[in-house]
């Protein structure tokens, strides 16, 4: 049984925030307008007789992602048709760039964490083009609003450099990241502002060649993008042990049933018959130009998670994690500079616990009942003694739950960690008298009993009891019963 | 005095003198058009209302001497492939029979300003692929001069309506001589401007490398008038020039003696008809007389010029009409359309007649995969060499000299039955387009008495240069001036 | 369906124009594709001529135009009112264009 080895590119679709579309001066904030079809003109509608001309903020957003990304920017762009016929599509050809680019020849290091190390995915190109309408199917027929078309939209292209699913989920991860630092995507897939689609391909392992590969289009959750190319492989690699040969075709994710459908209609491979667009221009952008872009971009994710290891003391591991998503690392900044608790402290809560929560609850980090600055405090509570690690997480899930600010919480419920040394030796000695039992069995050997008298203390308090003040009471109580 | 007799410049001077008023002007070109179309077909749409609406606020601007022009309160009338805002606008095919843009051309809106005043829309070669007016879904125009004959295409409507003084002046558009062969055909002065001196936004695109929106009128300083008002950059066309737009009524009375005229010898090779010839070596001797130098000059790649210019027109019209499709306006068929693929291939079946469906399908084979190099990207090589011939020749000489079509109108139905044929007439005329170049027709004698035309072309925006030679021509000539025997019933 | 070879000049055949015609979604019948086949393969013949010129080191005219650099600012202008776009609508449903069942991507 031959094993096989998947050969994975993505190609990535996103929509970029500028204020006008990319070829007229329609508003491009399609996802505000109240009402279909009102964000239109003669030129995203493909009337006869318009013209498009190009955006110049679509050609900076771009040039700064094509940076982003370590690509060349090409000294010449040009735009050309691709022509095919669909109700999305008023022209009957999309303005897009194939022959010349705006970027080329990047590369995204992804799986740094792995055993094997760093892998570099290469980046095609990222070029300018147009988004089509919003077709809503309903059965026997389909409605057109054409709001979206005509928003620009960046398309990036990777080699079919990714070899696992995990490769691909980085590589995705980090490319959105990078954009929404830019701030020219949201990265809200389920809004379809940015798309993926997965060129997917399986060879013998040892092997160099590119076999017939399939395209899944339209994976607009990471979710999707993990299962579909991972059925896809499988359902490729059974194929071609049994003897069967994978034919090149689109196909469409099935969400509820969990596999990749070859898409209905005619299996005509597609002629684009692409030719340079005459209506626009040649699109020149000197070394300059790009030197200016590249001065302006902000700071990456990539050198934030370099950054983080430096000023906070995080491992590589920990700041790759918290800069895997804009969101988290903004948010990790914020309760840093909020807390007087060492970074490293704060981190861990917020790998640890608050993501946890907030994964759990499918939350969106931007809008947290919990805002930094709170749980910062709680994380001072924490490293203060004032409650302890168990307390802690309890008035987290409180927090999240109430929007109540942890002093509040611990406050109303009364449950300021116990560190008092009197109160707890009065607890203490209290649980050694009532359990001779164990108390023997410890002091014959038996280690375990410790943590079983730790646990009968922190019952008694109701989990108030400082664990440290009490393990030491603890100590010192059992020692004595050791040598009176 | 008949006013539909006068010209934009003698118009001019009766309105600003208040001899004549824009309402009367405009209700006299109505008049004769309404009538006289009924043999002349040159018209698919009349805009009556709008046409006196226009013409009262010409006279109020008139009589307030508010920022008038050459053109305010002129009647004119335009291809209808240039979107009118609220009157229909077909390209004469079934596929747009009743589409009404909801918005103006730019060079409509620029003569709107001008307070030029719109009639109707012109028929035309269906979305311009003809050299006669022949291939209109709709009906075909008529050569006012002999109404068995074709007044040329594909701006002919345009032409034939000028020459029967339908309208003062005629806006056009020519892609590969659909403004300059009509004219010769129709006794008329055409312009066929330098590609991207006058914006496109809103013309209806054919072959958008090479289309360019150019006026018809009855002699050269009409012309000048119009494309003074219609030149200039557009930010909504982004192929428009920068380049200023210079005073070309101005220019135009400055003597010709001493310019350089050259005479491609490709272009009079063997196969023009007689009558033809000889009108145009009496043009060339004309210019002599004016004191101008003679030289033979060669345009070497001239034979390949019909294939680059058919291969590109081609590919980019099979792109360009891929928009009309059932979906947002336009002709919607198939009723019982089961599937949207049913919709596009009945609308497309039944909407566009069939010399647009053999370019349509002819553009889609040059363009498709392992065509691509050998058809396309070699003709545009080949378009390259043919704008070095243009730019080689310049440097020689001041203009060039030229016929706009071997023969004079040819018969109706006569080149109908050969596409390949049909395409073979332009010979004269489809080089200029895929160079830029441009170019101006000028009637220059009559052949068995049909007019013959003869066209003038020069480097890039060389509108004035031009308009000055053929100034001078028409100082010393009148063929320009003749009128075609079609009022009075004249068959 | 495999894709179209180059033929050689004159033997364009139907099989050709209705792969054409799909295309550019152009409904043809049995007799149109003969007839078309024939006027097409004299068409294509004629261009044939252009093999002839020597364009070893000739830049295509496409890339090298008059105007270069146009671009326009990120400005939000006024858009089309929603009635003077749905008047021309052939099937227009509330504010929505309507079509036909729409089965596979392009």
């Amino acid at each position: 049984m031959t094993t096989y080895e998947p050969v994975i590119g993505l190609e990535i679709h996103a929509e970029l925030r500028t204020h006008s579309k990319m070829f007229c001066g329609c508003s491009a904030d399609y996802a505000s307008a109240p009402e279909p079809n009102t964000l239109i003109c003669p030129v995203c509608t493909g009337l006869p007789g318009a013209m498009p001309v190009v955006n110049q903020k679509a050609i900076e957003q771009a040039i700064l992602v094509g940076l982003a990304l370590n690509c060349t920017i090409n000294p010449t762009n040009a735009f050309a048709r691709k022509n095919y016929f669909y109700p999305d599509l008023p022209k009957g050809y999309q303005i897009s760039q194939y022959e010349h680019p705006l970027a080329s020849h990047g590369w995204l290091e992804v799986l740094e964490d792995s055993e094997a190390g760093p892998q570099r995915i290469g980046v095609t190109r990222a070029h300018l083009e147009e988004d089509t309408a919003k077709l809503a199917h309903h059965g026997d027929h389909a409605l057109v609003d054409f709001n979206r078309a005509g928003v620009p939209l960046l398309e990036i292209v990777s080699e079919p450099d990714m070899h696992t699913v995990e490769a691909a989920l980085d590589y995705a991860t980090k490319v959105r990241a990078i954009l929404r630092t830019l701030g020219v995507n949201s990265g809200d897939m389920e809004k379809g502002v940015l798309r993926f689609e997965a060129n997917v391909s399986v060879r013998p392992v040892g092997s160099t060649a590119l076999n017939t590969r399939t395209e899944i289009k339209n994976l607009n959750s990471f979710r999707a993008l993990a299962r579909a190319t991972a059925y896809e492989i499988e359902r490729q690699a059974h194929l071609i042990e049994s003897g069967g040969t994978v034919i090149q075709q689109t196909m469409g994710w099935d969400e509820a049933h969990g596999v990749t459908v070859a898409q209905r209609g005619k299996e005509e491979a597609h002629d684009y018959r692409y030719f340079p667009e005459p209506d626009l221009t040649p699109l020149e952008i000197d070394a300059a130009r790009v030197d200016a872009a590249r001065a302006a971009l902000p700071e990456l994710p990539v050198a934030r998670t370099q950054r983080f290891v430096k000023d906070y003391a995080l491992t590589p591991k920990e700041a790759r994690l918290l800069n895997s998503e804009t969101a988290l690392a903004d948010y990790f900044e914020a309760a840093v500079q909020a807390a007087m608790s060492p970074a490293r402290t704060v981190n861990h809560w917020i790998a640890g616990e608050l993501l946890r929560s907030v994964n759990e609850k499918g939350l969106d980090l931007e809008a947290l009942p919990v805002p930094p600055g709170r749980l910062a405090a709680l994380v001072d509570l924490v490293t203060g003694g004032t409650i302890n690690a168990n307390t802690g997480r309890e008035v987290l899930g409180e927090m999240f739950a109430s929007g109540k600010t942890p002093e509040t919480i611990v406050a109303e419920k009364n449950l300021s960690q116990v560190s008092d040394q009197d109160a707890l030796l009065v607890v203490v000695t209290q649980i050694l008298a009532d359990n001779p039992g164990e108390v023997a069995k410890y002091l014959a050997g038996k280690e375990t009993v410790f943590q079983w008298l730790m646990g009968q203390v922190a019952r008694a308090t109701r989990g108030k009891a400082d664990p440290k003040v009490t393990r030491e009471l603890l100590e010192q109580a059992l020692a004595n019963k050791k040598h009176p | 005095m008949d006013p539909t007799r006068l010209t934009v410049r003698e118009a001019h001077d009766l309105l600003v003198r208040r001899q004549l008023s824009s309402l009367e002007l405009t209700r006299a070109a109505l008049a004769r058009a309404h009538a006289l179309d009924e043999k002349l077909h040159a018209f698919v749409t009349f805009s009556d209302e709008l046409a006196l609406e226009q013409a009262r606020r010409a006279d109020e601007r008139l009589a307030r001497g508010d920022s008038v022009g050459p053109l305010t309160g002129i009647p004119f009338a335009a291809k209808d492939c240039l979107s009118t805002r609220g009157v229909r606008t077909t390209c004469s095919s079934k596929i747009l029979e009743n589409y009404v843009p909801p918005y103006n051309a730019t060079v409509v809106d620029r003569l709107d300003e001008a307070g030029a005043v719109l009639i109707g829309k012109h028929n035309m070669d269906e979305f311009g692929m003809g050299s006669s007016c022949e291939n209109s879904a709709f009906f075909p125009t008529r050569n006012p001069w002999d109404l068995e004959r074709v007044p040329g295409g594909s701006s002919g409507g345009s032409a034939a309506a000028v020459a029967a003084g339908l309208g003062a002046f005629a806006l056009g558009e020519d892609t590969g001589g659909s403004i300059r062969m009509p004219a010769g055909f129709c006794n008329v002065t055409g312009l066929k401007p330098t590609y991207g001196r006058v914006p496109r936004y809103g013309l209806i695109a054919l072959v958008s490398s090479f289309d360019s929106i150019g006026p018809l009128g009855r002699e050269v300083e009409d012309c000048a008038a119009v494309l003074q008002a219609i030149a200039g950059r557009d930010p909504r066309d982004a192929t428009s020039l920068d380049a200023p737009v210079p005073d070309y009524l101005a220019g135009m009375q400055k003597p010709v003696k001493g310019l350089r005229l050259g005479i491609p010898k490709e272009y009079f090779a063997a196969g023009i008809q007689p009558g033809v010839e000889a009108a145009l070596r009496a043009a060339i001797r004309q210019f002599e007389g004016l004191g101008m130098e003679i030289h033979e000059v060669s345009l070497p790649h001239t034979r390949y010029a019909l294939a680059v210019y058919y291969l590109l027109l081609f590919a980019e019209a099979s792109a360009n009409l891929a928009r009309f499709d059932g979906v947002r306006f336009g002709l919607a068929a198939g009723q019982g359309a089961e599937n949207v693929i049913d919709l596009f291939l009945q609308t497309r079946r039944e909407g566009f007649g069939p010399e647009v469906k053999r370019r349509i399908m002819l553009g889609a084979y040059v363009l498709s995969a392992g065509y691509y190099d050998a058809y396309y990207l070699k003709a545009q090589k080949v378009r390259t060499l043919l704008r070095q011939d243009f730019a080689a020749a310049f440097g020689q000489v001041d203009a060039l000299l030229a016929p706009v079509c071997p023969t004079t109108a040819f018969k109706l139905g006569e080149k109908l039955d050969d596409p390949l044929t049909m395409y073979l007439s332009d010979i004269h005329v489809v080089a200029t387009n895929p160079a830029g170049v441009p170019a101006l027709s000028l009637p220059c004698g009559f052949a068995d008495g049909l007019p013959v035309g003869m066209q003038l072309i020069g480097p890039q925006l060389s509108e004035d240069r031009l308009f000055q030679i053929g100034h001078a021509y028409q100082a010393a000539t009148d063929w320009h001036t003749l009128r075609p025997p079609i009022d009075g019933g004249a068959a | 369906m495999a894709e179209p070879k180059p033929k050689a000049a004159g033997s364009i055949d139907t099989e050709m124009v209705k792969h054409v015609a799909s295309l550019v979604r152009l409904g043809l019948d049995e007799d149109e594709a003969r007839r078309f086949s024939g006027q097409f393969a004299e068409i294509l013949d004629y261009f044939r001529l252009l093999n002839a010129v020597d364009t070893e080191d000739v830049p295509p005219a496409s890339e090298q135009p008059a105007v270069r650099n146009v671009t326009r600012p990120d400005e939000v202008r006024p858009s089309l009112p929603r009635d003077e776009f749905l008047s021309n609508v052939p099937h227009a449903e509330g504010p929505f264009v309507r079509v036909p069942n729409v089965f596979d991507e392009e």
